[in-house]
């Protein structure tokens, strides 16, 4: 465990130039920050995606005067077009689910925390943790390039389904649009692949002395067992896009059957099979979407900890769920195609195995329920967002039940009750998830405080107005409202829903705005916060024990030395709430007497009287 | 130096918190679920899987409402109750385990589950049995905007079909030289008759789509290179909707079909015969 890069590092505050120290940064922290910052640069433009998704759902022959001037391929006359309604669609949810959430989280906390947490200076691979980052621009370039090329961007879904995916005339994004989004998607999942391998080599082989995998805060749990799925799933779907490159432009028909005809025009592709991408493509899904909210999970167990000045509770059991999860959540891919055409009987495995996923999710859903119980709650602004986080992957996960069923799933399949499933459960919990940790570990971020009064502000606007953007969802599928319909205004059975789509998109617009106070508060306070203090949250984790920020190189001359599992708040007979990690035994002896201390020397987390 | 919020303000924002948990998310969402109960929940039920999977609907329903309401109810008054409200004696309970209730919520939430993959597997399992002997079996192709249905006339025998022979006259391509295939109907709307079995044949020969009747509790993808079927009795008389629900182009969301149930075969036979002509 206790390796050290003493010698490497003796002299780690050399001087670097600009470039070096921000730009082409081969350090965890900066890299972490770039992540993070570039994932909130797209999250703009994917929110920003949305907005103009909602406007045309919940107010259809609205006027476009100033997206018109944006977009002038989007819109004919003023009018919003059907395929570029379809683009923004599958541009939204690629950018949200791929460049936000995973960069944001995997890439950005998972930069940041790991050295820090565990105790190291770097990353075991600093070189190719720059590399995954600078991945990740050309990938945002060649994605927002494909809204200029021909037929513009892409338009089959995120999910991208061949043979639409696959066939130029098939729909107007198929054409170098698609070419890009996959290519793009294939460079970012390089990235990812350098950035898991990365993590798992570092988690498991730059422990500082003492810090045992029992000893590990729950952040670094989730972050290691997410790297594993990654760099388990992705590699699916790397092969899977290189599959639909080739039958797009080798000639090749892994997806596509005989016999086609598209536009009248007959297809030359013979004897693939549309439903293989569909199981590729799922392979990956399903698992990226734990890779979503894994790491939410441990910041959320973090912050509500250190909050609550008070044990998590069912550490182990904590621990064991999030293996549960990650190892369940690659036998539960079939549950995206109970309509598919695939055998019923897969079916019912399917469901077996996602009803299952559900028992850990709910051992950590009332394990911070118990965490809350009896707690003396600080509520700072990543407090309110880690509660919120409860509530969202609460109320979006129960509906997960209804679409596990395959019988159910048949209503339900492709509405906006799965729509609204997995953006509460998956995409509001992720970000809320995000938002604590921003606001939790912004100190140690960047050195200086976040505005307070505005992250509360930010959190009551976002946390009604996420729930009146999503939850109302749930009626609309319930009452058979399609996805990535261009307009509901086709069909009888879809009209009593237009109140009901204004509502939502209104909502949408609320919620949108007030993302606005949290970009501002993030980059405000980043040059003109408050200085902050190495521990302004009097927590236990070893990040805490750095200066804010940390120094190149994280710890001076000596590494800290682990003594204790990361939660150790409100320990009776402790004078403070709180005993870091870093805090020695000695501490505890006084408590406990010898004997017990010595149990607790034995085993790391004590069974405190 | 940044400072920790005053410990008074942190109990004024629990309880906020608290509030908006109870009021906004708990009452909200149990309120606007009896609101959509009424306006716009599931559409009127229209066969006799859609009875069941109904049923099965509600059920979830109420386990998955019970939980929800539960969390929320825990969630709220944790948040109200304790929060740091500035005195010196308060402090967190020192507690981290208890296998009794780690169990509990292991073990409770893991028995209801398995009860609803029984109920839920049974309905499938039922969705997805044998048509009976005497099931009415229609031809049902889909293509970028629009659907075509084909029944197999007096012969009860399907001709064969190739997407190149595909033109305005002969919309589903219809091999001429299959005897099989001359007396076969293609129409623009489906019609079935009430309380008569009927399997789908679903075919596709550009993208992927999806045969959805909102009010039967029927979707079924339809693939290129490959038939899918899906069997249902209709329980009730008139006209309903058939939508695509998998994103086929820039025309998906004007996919849309007639789907109409006769109220005897005798109006089936009639409307059938007006066809041919």
């Amino acid at each position: 465990m206790a390796v050290t890069h003493e010698v490497a590092h003796a002299e780690h505050e050399h001087p670097q130039s600009f470039w070096k120290k921000y730009i082409f940064s081969q350090d965890h922290k900066i890299i972490g920050i770039q992540y993070l910052m570039t994932s909130l640069f797209m999250a703009l433009i994917g929110g920003f995606m949305a907005m103009l998704i909602r406007m045309q759902l919940g107010f259809p022959g609205l006027k476009f005067y100033w997206a018109q001037w944006l977009f002038p391929g989007g819109f004919s006359g003023d009018q919003m077009k059907p395929d570029f309604y379809l683009a923004m669609v599958t541009m939204h949810g690629t950018i949200m689910v791929f460049f936000v959430l995973t960069t944001a989280l995997s890439g950005g906390f998972g930069n940041f925390l790991i050295p820090l947490q565990i105790g190291a200076r770097d990353m075991a691979f600093p070189w190719l943790n720059m590399m995954s980052y600078w991945l990740y621009p050309p990938a945002i370039l060649i994605l927002l390039g494909s809204f200029f090329v021909t037929g513009g961007a892409a338009s089959a879904g995120w999910t991208a389904y061949p043979p639409l995916s696959a066939l130029r005339n098939a729909v107007p994004g198929s054409q170098l649009g698609q070419t890009l989004w996959l290519l793009s998607l294939a460079l970012l999942i390089v990235a990812f692949l350098f950035g898991s391998l990365n993590y798992i080599t570092t988690i498991l082989n730059l422990r500082t002395r003492g810090m045992s995998m029992t000893r590990l805060p729950l952040t670094i749990w989730a972050l290691f067992m997410t790297a594993i799925l990654m760099l388990l799933s992705f590699p699916v779907l790397l092969a899977a896009a290189i599959m639909l490159l080739f039958d797009r432009h080798l000639g090749t028909s892994f997806f596509v059957p005989g016999g086609l005809i598209v536009g009248g025009v007959p297809v030359s592709h013979t004897g693939g099979d549309p439903i293989l991408w569909q199981h590729l493509f799922w392979f990956l899904g399903h698992p990226e979407v734990y890779v979503l909210i894994l790491p939410p999970m441990g910041i959320v167990s973090e912050v509500l900890s250190t909050n609550g000045r008070k044990p998590i509770f069912g550490y182990f059991f904590m621990i064991g769920s999030i293996a549960a999860i990650a190892i369940l959540s690659f036998l539960v891919w079939g549950h995206h195609m109970f309509t598919s055409g695939m055998d019923p009987l897969l079916g019912t495995a399917f469901m077996t195995t996602t009803l299952i996923i559900a028992v850990p999710s709910a051992i950590k859903t009332f394990n911070w329920l118990a965490t809350l119980w009896r707690a003396k709650i600080r509520f700072t602004s990543a407090t309110l967002f880690a509660v919120g986080f409860v509530s969202l992957f609460v109320s979006g996960g129960l509906t997960g039940i209804f679409l596990a069923s395959p019988a159910i799933d048949i209503h339900l399949q492709d509405t906006f009750f799965v729509v609204g499933h997995f953006h509460l459960v998956m995409a509001a919990a992720a970000l809320f998830g995000l938002f604590a940790g921003a606001y939790h570990w912004f100190p140690k971020m960047f050195g200086r405080m976040m505005n307070e009064r505005l992250g509360k502000i930010h959190f009551w606007i976002t946390f009604v107005a996420i729930y009146a953007t999503f939850f109302p969802m749930y009626f609309a599928g319930t009452a058979g409202m399609m996805r990535r319909i261009f307009s509901t205004q086709q069909y009888q059975f879809l009209q009593p829903l237009a109140g009901l789509n204004a509502f939502i998109s209104i909502a949408a617009f609320g919620l949108g705005v007030a993302q606005l106070i949290f970009a501002y508060n993030f980059l405000y306070s980043a040059f003109r916060g408050p200085k902050a203090d190495a521990n302004p949250w009097q927590a236990n984790t070893l990040e805490w024990q750095a200066p804010s920020p940390p120094p190149h190189g994280n710890w001076g001359a000596t590494l800290p030395v682990v003594h204790r599992w990361p939660y150790d708040y409100s320990v009776p007979g402790v004078e403070e709430d709180y005993v870091p990690q870093t805090s020695p035994e000695r501490a505890a002896d006084t408590v406990l007497g010898a004997d017990e201390a010595a149990s607790l020397q034995a085993k790391p987390r004590g069974e405190e009287t | 130096m940044a400072e920790l919020p005053p410990s008074t303000e942190s109990q004024q924002v629990g309880r906020r918190l608290g509030l908006i948990i109870l009021v906004v998310v708990l009452a909200g969402g149990v309120g606007s679920l009896l609101w959509a109960l009424r306006v716009w929940w599931l559409p009127p039920v229209a066969s006799q899987q859609g009875i069941d999977v109904d049923r099965l609907f509600t059920i979830t329903l109420i386990v998955t409402g019970i939980a929800f309401i539960l969390v929320h109810l825990l969630l709220g008054i944790f948040v109200w109750r304790y929060a740091d409200r500035g005195q010196p004696t308060q402090r967190a309970y020192y507690w981290h385990d208890n296998r009794t209730l780690e169990l509990t919520w292991t073990l409770v939430p893991a028995a209801v589950l398995v009860t609803l993959i029984s109920m839920g597997a049974v309905v499938w399992a039922r969705v997805h049995s044998t048509p009976p002997a005497d099931v009415m079996v229609v031809d049902v192709h889909a293509q970028q905007f629009g659907w075509l249905f084909r029944y197999p006339g007096p012969d009860g025998r399907f001709g064969r079909r190739e997407a190149v022979k595909m033109n305005r006259e002969n919309p589903m391509g219809l091999d001429s030289a299959d005897a099989a295939g001359q007396d076969d109907i293609v129409t623009r709307e489906l019609h079935l008759v009430l309380g008569k079995a009927v399997q789908v044949r679903l075919s596709s020969t550009d993208v992927i789509h999806s045969f959805f009747l909102p009010n039967f509790r029927v979707k079924q993808d339809v693939v290129p290179g490959m038939f899918t079927t899906a069997w249902f009795i209709p329980t009730v008389a008139g006209k309903f909707e058939l939508a695509c629900a998998e994103l086929c182009g820039v025309g998906h969301y004007i996919m849309r079909g007639a789907v109409v149930v006769e109220p005897t075969p005798a109006a089936f036979d009639a409307w059938l015969a007006q066809q041919k002509k």
